[in-house]
């Protein structure tokens, strides 16, 4: 069986004038349809850089992204990304944000109806059908980034990127996020790969996670296994004995074994 | 189940002490609009100290200008000899004897005209200036440059090129006006947020498509401003044209009035230009707050 997503060899490095720094080294993952997978490590390693390259928002130096065996070489619709600030643009509302989206990807296939319809299932999905006509200034930020989310899920990409779609909400509104997302993964089987820095995060929502070596040249130290049955719960895992022992694994990576090192930057 | 009492929870919790606050900004909204005293109040401050002013500088100016040897005429006589011009605006005797109304329309026409292109190019230009390194290392010098020419400077050229005053003059409007347009854009354009142009790479949207959708909406605060500073340069630029160019505009008539020593005319027609230029400045940037008014609040 091939992978879903392949990640061969890749080598990441940006020019500037005569300097050459080497962000990613020789990364190599395959990633099976349905799967959910969390990229962790500390701020600087090259997190975000592995999931704009997935994106085909950036082109790799070396090695190859492979989507169903096909090389990914520029971004496009079938490779969604929820970006950490929403992304939204401001002068649309929320139902005419996803409708740009709607309409420039399935503008040939759906008639008009089937449009509108599918926007609002995706706002349903994301529980803001309500907000429809609001502006993104005039939501909440958890509420923006549900609007980002079904911007995404309105693509029907093959993947879902999130670039810590959470990072910039308080501990309550992400706790309610998360919940969304895993409810949304389990009824969509989406294959997700998730940017974090939130070990909990991490270890609620994840199949795998992926842990990165600290830069330059950082690369995957580690790929630990989830083993947690879905549906999960965050109140009844807290004190699950596999869910502990999968936070300590990645609390040991990053703390002990690759701690962050100030001094290095 | 779960989720979905959490979803209720955070629902209720959190539109609720935003909405208290809606509430108290619309009736005080509310009660300024339909408060006749309010009203009336800010009518009066707004209105109070200009009158003040104005009345003070007509007081000064009829004081020295009373002795028989002043070289300019004070108030009381722009008011008795130039009472046609005042009172009639639109009056109409034939082809060179019309009312100043009717003038200043003809020079906005002009404008209308020479500004109205320089908007569709100055933006179009704009947009590649912004959008391409090479465009705006190669064109940026040159607007710098030219854009510091004054607009008179360009009339013997345009004169020389078109061999007839009227598109000469609306060329030298549109010169003038189209720089502060350009490099508003191009500033605007540049300005754009990185997440916005990924949303439009990851959608594929083409050139066209990425320019409708994106770009103006997005630059559309610059190029509000440009298209602002624009409009003054131009209503600028056509008074001076229309005094060496001749025919029936605002500008010709201060000149025709000079020729004729009818100073207290000119000193009416200065007045009009400067109620014109304001009233287009207000203009546009009504029309700027009513179409950015999405992009602005974030």
């Amino acid at each position: 069986m091939t992978a879903y997503l392949k990640l061969d060899h890749i080598d990441k490095s940006f020019t500037r004038g005569s300097q050459v720094s080497e962000v990613l080294k020789d990364i190599r993952l395959t990633i099976d349809k349905g799967e959910f997978v969390s990229i962790i490590g500390h701020s600087g390693c090259g997190k975000s850089t592995l999931l704009n390259l997935i994106a085909g928002l950036t082109r790799v130096s070396a090695g190859a992204v492979l989507l169903e065996n096909k090389e990914v070489d520029s971004p496009g619709p079938e490779r969604a990304v929820v970006f950490q600030n929403h992304s939204l643009l401001p002068w649309l509302t929320v139902y005419e944000n996803i409708s740009l989206a709607v309409s420039k990807v399935f503008g040939r296939t759906k008639s008009r109806a089937e449009r509108h319809d599918w926007i609002m299932r995706n706002l349903d999905l994301v529980q803001m059908a309500h907000a429809r006509d609001k502006r993104p200034a005039e939501i909440s930020g958890g509420m923006k980034q549900r609007v980002g989310i079904a911007r995404a899920l309105a693509m029907q990409p093959k993947i879902l990127l999130l670039d810590e779609p959470f990072g910039a909400l308080d501990a309550l509104t992400r706790a309610h996020l998360q919940d969304a997302v895993m409810d949304i993964h389990s009824r969509l089987g989406s294959t997700t790969i998730m940017i974090t820095h939130d070990v909990d995060e991490a270890v609620l929502l994840s199949d795998r996670i992926v842990m990165m070596t600290n830069g330059p040249a950082a690369t995957i130290g580690e790929v630990l296994a989830v083993p947690l049955a879905r549906p999960r719960r965050r109140v009844e895992l807290s004190s699950d004995r596999t869910f502990l022992r999968c936070r300590e694994a990645v609390l040991k990576f990053l703390y002990e074994r690759h701690r962050f090192v100030e001094a290095a930057e | 189940m779960s989720i979905q009492t959490i979803e209720d929870t955070k629902v209720k919790a959190f539109p609720t002490p935003a909405k208290p606050a809606a509430v108290i900004a619309f009736t005080a909204k509310a009660r300024r609009r339909f408060d006749p005293i309010a009203i009336a109040g800010s009518l009066a401050t707004a209105l109070v100290p200009p009158v003040i002013v104005i009345a003070f500088m007509l007081v000064v100016w009829q004081i020295a200008c009373s002795s028989p040897t002043a070289s300019l005429p004070p108030p009381s006589q722009v008011w008795n000899e130039a009472y046609d011009l005042i009172a009639h605006p639109f009056f109409n005797n034939g082809p060179q004897d019309i009312g100043l109304a009717w003038r200043v329309l003809i020079s906005l026409q002009r404008v209308a005209i020479g500004f109205g292109l320089a908007a569709i190019v100055g933006v179009a230009l704009g947009a590649l200036v912004g959008q391409s390194i090479w465009a705006m290392r190669g064109l940026d010098p040159v607007f710098q440059i030219l854009r510091t020419v004054p607009p008179l400077a360009w009339l013997p050229l345009s004169l020389a090129a078109f061999r007839d005053s009227s598109p000469s003059a609306l060329f030298v409007i549109f010169i003038t006006s189209i720089w502060p347009i350009i490099i508003n854009t191009a500033v605007g354009v540049r300005n754009i947020p990185q997440d916005y142009r990924n949303v439009a790479r990851i959608l594929r949207l083409n050139q066209f498509e990425f320019f409708v959708k994106i770009m103006v909406p997005a630059a559309a605060p610059y190029i509000f401003t440009g298209l602002r500073i624009g409009i003054g340069l131009s209503w600028l630029a056509i008074v001076a044209a229309e005094m060496l160019t001749g025919g029936v505009g605002i500008g010709f008539f201060i000149w025709d009035a000079w020729n004729s020593s009818r100073l207290p005319d000119i000193i009416v027609a200065l007045a009009y230009i400067g109620v014109t230029g304001f009233c287009l400045d207000r203009l546009v940037a009504a029309v700027g707050a009513f179409v950015t008014r999405g992009t602005t609040a974030k």
